[in-house]
This record gives C-alpha cells, sequence and structure tokens, in this order.
C-alpha cells in the first residue's frame, strides 16, 4: 500500500513539472500559426517527400524491436527476457527524452558549435512546417520523429556489451544521462546547425560515427568497467534461440532500408541510391563473414550470416549517401571480415567480455565505414558530398573523417567511463551472484522467458499467499 | 563382479561445469544429467504477471548420476562436497545406493565390467 502512494505521488510531481512546458508548447503553437499567415513564401512541403520520411521513422522504430530479438536470441534462456527489456524499455525512455528536452539539445539553436540550447524544449515551436535548416520539404514534426528513432536506437546497442548482469536501476539511469550527455551533444556536433564537426566538413549520412562508433566505443568501455559476467571463459555461455536472432537480423535489414535511404529526407534520387547501397553492402558482409568463419573454423554458421549482414549494414551507414554500388560491395565485403576476425579473433586475444559484441560490430563496423566514407565517396552520388581519397579528392576527406572517428572515440570512451564511475558512488551496477546464476528474468523483473513443464506455486492476493499449507503438500507430492 | 555403488547428486545448475571436471579429474569418465525441479529449505521466488504475483517455489536444479566400481564411494562424496558446498541453503544433496547389475547393451556386458572404460 506503501509502494502505491509513493508511485501516485510521483506522478503527480511528474504532472506538475510537466505544466509549464505544456502551456508554453500551446502559446507558442499559436504563434507559430499566425507566423505562418505572414509567411507566404515559407518553403513548401512535398507530399512524397513527407510520405517517405514518416515511413522511414516507422521503418526505422521497428529496429529497436528487431535489436531486442537479434541480442535476444543470443543470451542464456535466464536472461531472454532482461536483454529484450532492455531494447523495449529505451523506446520508451528515450521517446519521452527526446520530445521533452533531447531533440533541442541536439538540434535546437546552436550554442557555441557544441550544444542545441533549450528553445526547442516540449517540441516548443516544432510544428507542422518545415524548418528549412534541416529539411525543407518535410513538416519539422516528420523530422523530429525521424531523428528520434535514431536516439532511441543507439543506447539499445550497447545493452548487447553489458547484457546478463547489469543491474535495471542502473541500466536506466546509465542510458538516460549517456543520451543527455554524450548522444545528444555529439549528434549535434556533426548534424547540428553550426555544430563543429559539420563545420570541419565531416560525411556521416546515416550516423556511423554518431551511432556505431558511439554506441560501439561505449559498450566496449561499459563492458569493462562492469567486469565479465561470472564463469566467463569457464563454461559455456551459448544462444538460447537463434532463429529468433535471425529474425531479429532480418528485420534490421529491412529497417535500415529507412535508416540509410530514409537519411535523404525526401523521396529522391539519392533515397534510391542509398537504398542500392545498403542492401549491397549486407549482401556482401553477410558472403565475406561466412565465407572467412567457414575458412577459419571449418562450417558457415548461421549466426555468422545473421552477424554479417548487421556488420555490412553498419558499415555503409555512414557513406550510404556518397557512394556508388562497387564501392559499397567492397565496403561490404571488408566489413564483414574485419569484425569476423574483432569478435573471433581479437577479442579472445585481448579477453575482455563484451556479451553480444556491441563492440566488434558496431565500433569496428562503424569505424571501418567512416574510413571508407573518405575513401570511397564521389560528388557524382552526391553533390553536397566530397571526393575521397580513391575519386581525385586527395586525402582530405580522410583526415576530416579520421578526426571525427578520434573524437567519437575519445568523448563516447571517456565519458562512458565518466558516467559509469559516477552512477556506482550512489547504486550498485552489477546483479549479486546469486542473481546472476539464477538469470536476470527471475532476479530483475520476476519474470520467465519459457515455462517450466510443470509450476508449482500460488497467486498472491492482498500480500497474502493463498493456502500456504496446502502449497507446500502439492510441492511434496510433486 | 565387484560391489557397484550409484551416487546422486542434485545440486545447483550454476555449478555443473565445475562438479563435471572435478568428477572427471578423479577418474569419473561417465555420468548421466538431468534438468530437475525441486523444493527443500530453499523458499523459492516471487514473480509477477499484470500485476498478479506468485510465489514459485520449485527451483531449477540438475541430478548428476553415475555409478562407480574402482573408485572409492567416499572419494566421490568427498570431491562433490568440495565443488558444492557454499553454506547456504540449497546447496542440494546426495544420495548413495548399491547396485545390483549393470549391462552394456552394445557387447552384453555384465556386472563392473559394463560400466569400466576398456580404454583406461
Amino acid at each position: 500500500m506503501k509502494k502505491l502512494w509513493s508511485i501516485l505521488a510521483i506522478c503527480l510531481m511528474l504532472t506538475f513539472l510537466l505544466v509549464p512546458v505544456a502551456f508554453a508548447a500551446e502559446t507558442d503553437g499559436a504563434a507559430v500559426a499566425a507566423a505562418v499567415e505572414a509567411a507566404a513564401d515559407a518553403p513548401k512541403i512535398d507530399t512524397g517527400d513527407t510520405a517517405w520520411v514518416l515511413v522511414s521513422a516507422a521503418l526505422v522504430m521497428l529496429m529497436t524491436p528487431a535489436l531486442a530479438l537479434f541480442y535476444g536470441g543470443m543470451v542464456r534462456t535466464k536472461n531472454a527476457l532482461s536483454t529484450i527489456m532492455q531494447s523495449f524499455f529505451i523506446i520508451g525512455l528515450i521517446t519521452v527524452q527526446w520530445v521533452l528536452f533531447g531533440y533541442s539539445l541536439t538540434f535546437g539553436p546552436d550554442i557555441g558549435g557544441f550544444i542545441g540550447n533549450l528553445d526547442w524544449v516540449g517540441l516548443n515551436g516544432v510544428g507542422q512546417e518545415p524548418n528549412a535548416d534541416y529539411a525543407a520539404t518535410i513538416p519539422a514534426l516528420a523530422f523530429m520523429a525521424f531523428q528520434c528513432m535514431f536516439a532511441v536506437i543507439t543506447p539499445a546497442l550497447i545493452t548487447g556489451s553489458f547484457a546478463e548482469r547489469m543491474r535495471f536501476p542502473a541500466f536506466v539511469v546509465f542510458t538516460l544521462v549517456w543520451a543527455t550527455i554524450v548522444y545528444d551533444p555529439f549528434a549535434h556536433w556533426v548534424w547540428g546547425v553550426g555544430g563543429w564537426l559539420r563545420n570541419l566538413g565531416a560525411l556521416d549520412f546515416a550516423g556511423g560515427t554518431v551511432i556505431h562508433i558511439l554506441s560501439g566505443v561505449s559498450g566496449l568501455v561499459a563492458c569493462l568497467v562492469l567486469g565479465k559476467r561470472r564463469g566467463f571463459g569457464t563454461s559455456p555461455m551459448l544462444p538460447h534461440h537463434l532463429p529468433m536472432t535471425v529474425v531479429g537480423a532480418a528485420l534490421l535489414w529491412f529497417g535500415w532500408f529507412g535508416f540509410n535511404a530514409g537519411s535523404s529526407l525526401g523521396a529522391n534520387g539519392l533515397a534510391a541510391s542509398a537504398f542500392v547501397v545498403t542492401h549491397v553492402a549486407a549482401a556482401a558482409a553477410t558472403l565475406s563473414w561466412v565465407f572467412v568463419e567457414w575458412a577459419h573454423n571449418g562450417k558457415p554458421t548461421i549466426l555468422g550470416a545473421a552477424s554479417g549482414c548487421v556488420a555490412g549494414l553498419v558499415a555503409i551507414t555512414p557513406a550510404a549517401g556518397f557512394v556508388s554500388a562497387v564501392p559499397s560491395v567492397i565496403i561490404g565485403l571488408a566489413a564483414g571480415a574485419i569484425c569476423y576476425l574483432a569478435v573471433a579473433v581479437i577479442k579472445h586475444k585481448l579477453g575482455y567480455d563484451d556479451s553480444l559484441d556491441a563492440f566488434g560490430v558496431h565500433g569496428i563496423g562503424g569505424t571501418w565505414g567512416a574510413i571508407a566514407t573518405g575513401l570511397f565517396a564521389s560528388k557524382e552520388v552526391n553533390s553536397a558530398g566530397a571526393d575521397g581519397l580513391f575519386y581525385g579528392g586527395g586525402a582530405d576527406q580522410l583526415i576530416t573523417q579520421l578526426i571525427t572517428i578520434g573524437v567519437a572515440w575519445v568523448f563516447a570512451a571517456v565519458m562512458t567511463f565518466v558516467i559509469l564511475k559516477a552512477i556506482g558512488l550512489f547504486m550498485t551496477l552489477r546483479v549479486s551472484e546469486s542473481e546472476e546464476v539464477s538469470g536476470l528474468d527471475v532476479s530483475e523483473h520476476g519474470e520467465r522467458a519459457y515455462a517450466q513443464d510443470f509450476v508449482a506455486g500460488a497467486p498472491i492476493v492482498h500480500g497474502h499467499e493463498i493456502a500456504q499449507q496446502n502449497v507446500a503438500g502439492k510441492a511434496n507430492l510433486a | 563382479m565387484r560391489k557397484m555403488t550409484k551416487i546422486e547428486i542434485i545440486t545447483r545448475p550454476g555449478k555443473l561445469e565445475e562438479l563435471k571436471e572435478a568428477l572427471n579429474a578423479i577418474g569419473v569418465a561417465g555420468m548421466t544429467v538431468s534438468q530437475v525441479y525441486g523444493c527443500g529449505l530453499q523458499k523459492g521466488h516471487t514473480e509477477v504477471y499484470r500485476g498478479t504475483e506468485y510465489a514459485i517455489n520449485l527451483l531449477p536444479k540438475v541430478k548428476v548420476e553415475t555409478v562407480v566400481c574402482e573408485i572409492p564411494v567416499e572419494k566421490v562424496l568427498e570431491t562433490a562436497k568440495r565443488v558444492l558446498k557454499t553454506g547456504q541453503i540449497g546447496d542440494g544433496k546426495i544420495f548413495v545406493y548399491p547396485i545390483e547389475n549393470a549391462v552394456r547393451i552394445r557387447t552384453g556386458e555384465e556386472g563392473d565390467i559394463a560400466i569400466i572404460d576398456p580404454k583406461a
């Protein structure tokens, strides 16, 4: 009962806190309506562009549940739900963060090239009219929704590195803080008008550095800070449901068309080009991962094929809007081989426990993709881009890409370390040994993914177990 | 025919790997392992589905069964106790039974010869 009252009190407090935001949005809505009437020559909405970006946003949204399945299949039975829950919960947590202040910090009016200001808190002033700074032909709300899905999936990618051992409360605090002081500023640097890496000329079409390097490197640091899973290296830790992982990978591949082709922010030739190279790179990486593993370990595996397609999709992400078909084959083939070596050879040599290879696939694949953008970018594909090393542009673009990669690595590593150490001061990051042995599904969530063939127990109504003596009797019979 | 003894160990699933290695080290090569559920002094745990709580009092355990002949039963018990004892409720139980006969189906051999590794 006491619990119930504290929950009600928290809800009430949140309501009061959000009142100013809600009212601000209303008054501003009226102001914007007036402004629109005044400005007849405001940017015009294109129906095709708007339809494509909204569909793309929905496609990218599906990627986070897809990731939940991809990761969920790779953990042991006792941790299936806790792994799926981390991704699924982030959809709720980061969407609310994004709407309340994340979007404003990332895309709001620039402060010194480092962060957006708080003018757009609660989507204040983000309306049905286009914002020509980012996308002149679609409603600002469509751009916001599309970017929201990116902000959601990035912290979800990190969960693969600390799967099977992080306490849920610590995970929630970490994710919220990380999204606010790592993702939002860095995305502003690269994509925000006035962002310093954007002004430097860094090319990142759909988020190779912003999403994959940040999440991959943060994952590496997180798994080092939390430490290895108990029994890592001595007892087998095998995927409990590979078909689930394959379904997840297939849905990621599908959603990635929205991720990359949608990043052209219009239904146009560039979107088609990004769509094609995305598909080709995923296909090429699937081949190369399978063949390299086949040569190295003697068997072509389905987990290798699923991991390979994701590695290819990661690598093509920053390059999708700047490269043509043949370079995308090369990017994909190399991604499959490089990521395989990272997770199958280097990881074991170094001995860190990145449970589901968030670093090996996203950190390494994202880094390769960002470098490849500096090699293969061509103005023939995208006049707003640049020519890379192999397309007569000299080494300039490559150097810019390397600087961006370095900044992303250092920023992600330092910030993640500091955040985890700070959270560790006032809450426990890791589950206890007995909780880890019994599994996080029961210890953190009180649920099991798969039913036992028989269960003995009783519902608890109003805090009293029903007929406890009977239960004990039944259990003895069983 | 020498005396054969069956040793049945019911314990925590997380200890299986360690127990198997320790038993292999003292020469116990064959065993049968089953996933089982049981209850004893341990209370179990609570699960919640859409707000309804359930007290679940059967806990997952592993059951390891092995039949020994040359290896002293005491040695097996000592090893199992050393590996499995945490001092907490839930470490499990060991049961020891006499065995009347054993048959190796492939060859039809009976008695102690049926459970001894011919290569060893």
